[in-house]
């Protein structure tokens, strides 16, 4: 089981300087643009045993921390 | 034909009801469109002292409103410069300094950031502008009062000295190059342009003017979807948008992902791009799902308003072959040029481009333009300017230019000269790998490729360039990112990498 802090520490190594609430909104707001979210991908797969496929990477599943965490632990049950 | 703004009133009055500008929340008609531009113009004209001949400031969100403020300063017979809202306010007010516009035009999500950047500078919403009623009697005395010769905008573009150089464009250069790019891939009013630049790069010239001309629909992709590369051929889709002019980091993003293997593909039908060098595995993966479509790798600078030369895909290409910039556009003159006199056959020489597209010059930089906009060396017999691309060229045996890469970016690296470009493509062929950039290491006089790639592939990397590339071009490191820089417009950031080092 992951922790939302987790991936919240994630988003602020992706993007120093962020430091983004659970519910807060990440992409429409333009607080995590292209390059943060593939960094973003890239780190989740690389911390975690999971695959993120070109149907998973979409805007709900980024829209917020909290949404990244949903996204990790359904995967990781797939 | 002598102002861009005639374009707009054919196209109104031809098909006022088709659609003209359109993006996420908001589509406007030709005969709206023509409507907001022409109450900004009013609303600019009625500002004390009004804009003619005068620079005006846009600072607002890139959508189909941003496309009106811009086109209601040309009808106030000034020129605009957009400005962009997600840089540091120090970089905007340099803009600005050297600018110093009559007056800037913003959305209210920018208001704030407008007023307290513009100081004693006007501000308007063009929100309120474009509902002001038009003052046809106001419009037509300042398109009389506007040249062919007078400027239409400046792009400020990043000076590698650090302080911005603005390029100066008029509006028989947009004429000339926005004939040219309709004619030459058949811009219609069937055609739906599926915008990807922001308005500050020179690449938005052709989506913006090859709508106004060709009456074709001009669909704003929000910014977003470039990171979720399925959902932006669904969008596409939705829009139905048919023609894509976009920088090769964007279509690498649905290559890198396989998108169009996981969604119903877009009616396209045109896919062109430019602003850097197209990775030909990239290409293939987007040909293979595109076999009937036109491709053009298209090739220029924002001094020649948009583009000089290109070269439309006849032939295949392996993935570690580069493509061509093909010949000068129609009604485009292009020199390959060693020092003054041109180069012989097969010698790599720098670009240098005249005709109707190379644009007046930089703005209030009288020694920056004298460097680059400089008299023909070789036709003497009268006054002629030519514009020094500082890029590097050869002619290869089908006849077709052939890009080299930047004559300061050329690294000379145990005594060999050396493009950064031919190593970076004969890696591009490596399977699983995502984007890679080569820099030198002046400090440490080494060669560094920087990839990005879904896992490891160190190894192969460095078995395929052994077999491919002299010894002299062979990097010393590669280093694995997580995610290669991209800067505003969306081309790898060459300048971050080598702050890596």
């Amino acid at each position: 089981m992951h922790t939302i802090e987790e991936i919240i520490a994630m988003i602020e190594e992706v993007k120093p300087g962020l430091h983004p609430a659970p519910e807060e909104e990440l992409v429409k707001s333009g607080k995590l643009d292209s390059v943060d979210i593939m960094s973003l991908v890239m780190a989740l797969t690389g911390e975690f045993d999971i695959e993120i496929t070109p149907l998973d990477l979409k805007e709900e599943n980024f829209r917020t921390p909290q949404a990244i965490l949903a996204m990790v632990q359904r995967l990781e049950e797939e | 034909m002598h102002h861009i703004l005639e374009l707009l009133d054919r196209t109104a009055g031809a098909q006022p009801r088709s659609a003209g500008f359109c993006d996420e929340t908001t589509a406007l008609t030709w005969q709206q469109a023509a409507r907001w531009v022409y109450g900004v113009g009013t609303a600019l004209d009625a500002l004390p002292g009004g804009v003619l001949h005068r620079p005006v400031g846009v600072y607002m969100e890139r959508g189909a409103a941003a496309l009106t403020a811009m086109l209601g300063v040309l009808a106030a017979g000034g020129f605009y410069t957009v400005l962009d809202t997600a840089q540091p306010p120090e970089r905007v007010r340099a803009i600005l300094d050297q600018l110093e516009p009559a007056a800037l035009l913003t959305d209210a999500a920018h208001a704030d950031a407008a007023r307290s950047l513009a100081g004693p500078i006007p501000v308007l919403d063009c929100q309120t502008a474009a509902a002001v009623p038009p003052d046809d009697a106001r419009m037509t005395a300042l398109r009389q009062a506007v040249l062919d010769t007078d400027l239409a905008y400046v792009l400020f573009t990043s000076g590698s000295t650090g302080l911005p150089k603005g390029v100066a464009v008029t509006h028989r250069n947009v004429l000339a190059y926005s004939e040219w790019v309709v004619s030459t891939f058949g811009f219609s009013p069937d055609t739906v342009l599926g915008n990807q630049t922001p308005f500050y790069f020179s690449m938005s010239v052709t989506d913006l003017y090859g709508a106004l001309r060709s009456g074709a629909c001009l669909q704003v992709l929000p910014r977003r979807l470039f990171s979720f590369p399925v959902q932006l051929l669904e969008y596409l889709c939705a829009r139905k948008v048919n023609t894509l002019y976009w920088v090769p980091s964007a279509l690498g993003i649905v290559a890198n992902w396989k998108a169009l293997d996981y969604t119903a593909a877009p009616p396209l039908h045109t896919i062109l791009f430019a602003g850097e060098v197209m990775p030909t595995a990239k290409l293939n993966y987007w040909r293979a799902h595109y076999p009937q479509a036109r491709f053009a790798n298209l090739y220029g600078p924002t001094e020649t308003t948009d583009i000089c030369a290109y070269y439309e895909l006849d032939r295949a290409f392996r993935d570690d072959e580069s493509l061509p910039i093909g010949r000068a556009c129609e009604n485009c003159g292009l020199l390959v040029l060693c020092g003054d006199r041109p180069a012989a056959r097969d010698e790599a020489g720098e670009l240098c481009v005249r005709g109707s597209f190379v644009a007046a010059g930089y703005y209030r930089q009288p020694d920056k333009t004298a460097q680059r906009f400089v008299p023909n060396p070789v036709q003497t017999a009268y006054p002629e300017t030519i514009y020094r691309t500082g890029d590097l060229v050869r002619t290869n045996e089908r006849g077709e230019l052939v890009y080299c890469g930047r004559l300061d970016n050329q690294i000379k690296h145990m005594g060999y000269r050396i493009e950064p470009g031919e190593i970076e493509t004969a890696a591009f062929g490596q399977d699983k790998l995502d984007d890679c950039a080569c820099v030198y290491d002046a400090a440490r006089d080494k060669l560094v490729l920087f990839f990005q790639a879904k896992r490891d592939v160190t190894e192969a990397l460095r078995a395929r360039l052994a077999g491919r590339l002299p010894a002299y071009m062979q990097p010393a490191e590669y280093r694995r990112l997580r995610q290669m820089p991209h800067n505003a417009n969306g081309k790898v950031d060459r300048k971050a990498l080598t702050a890596m080092l």
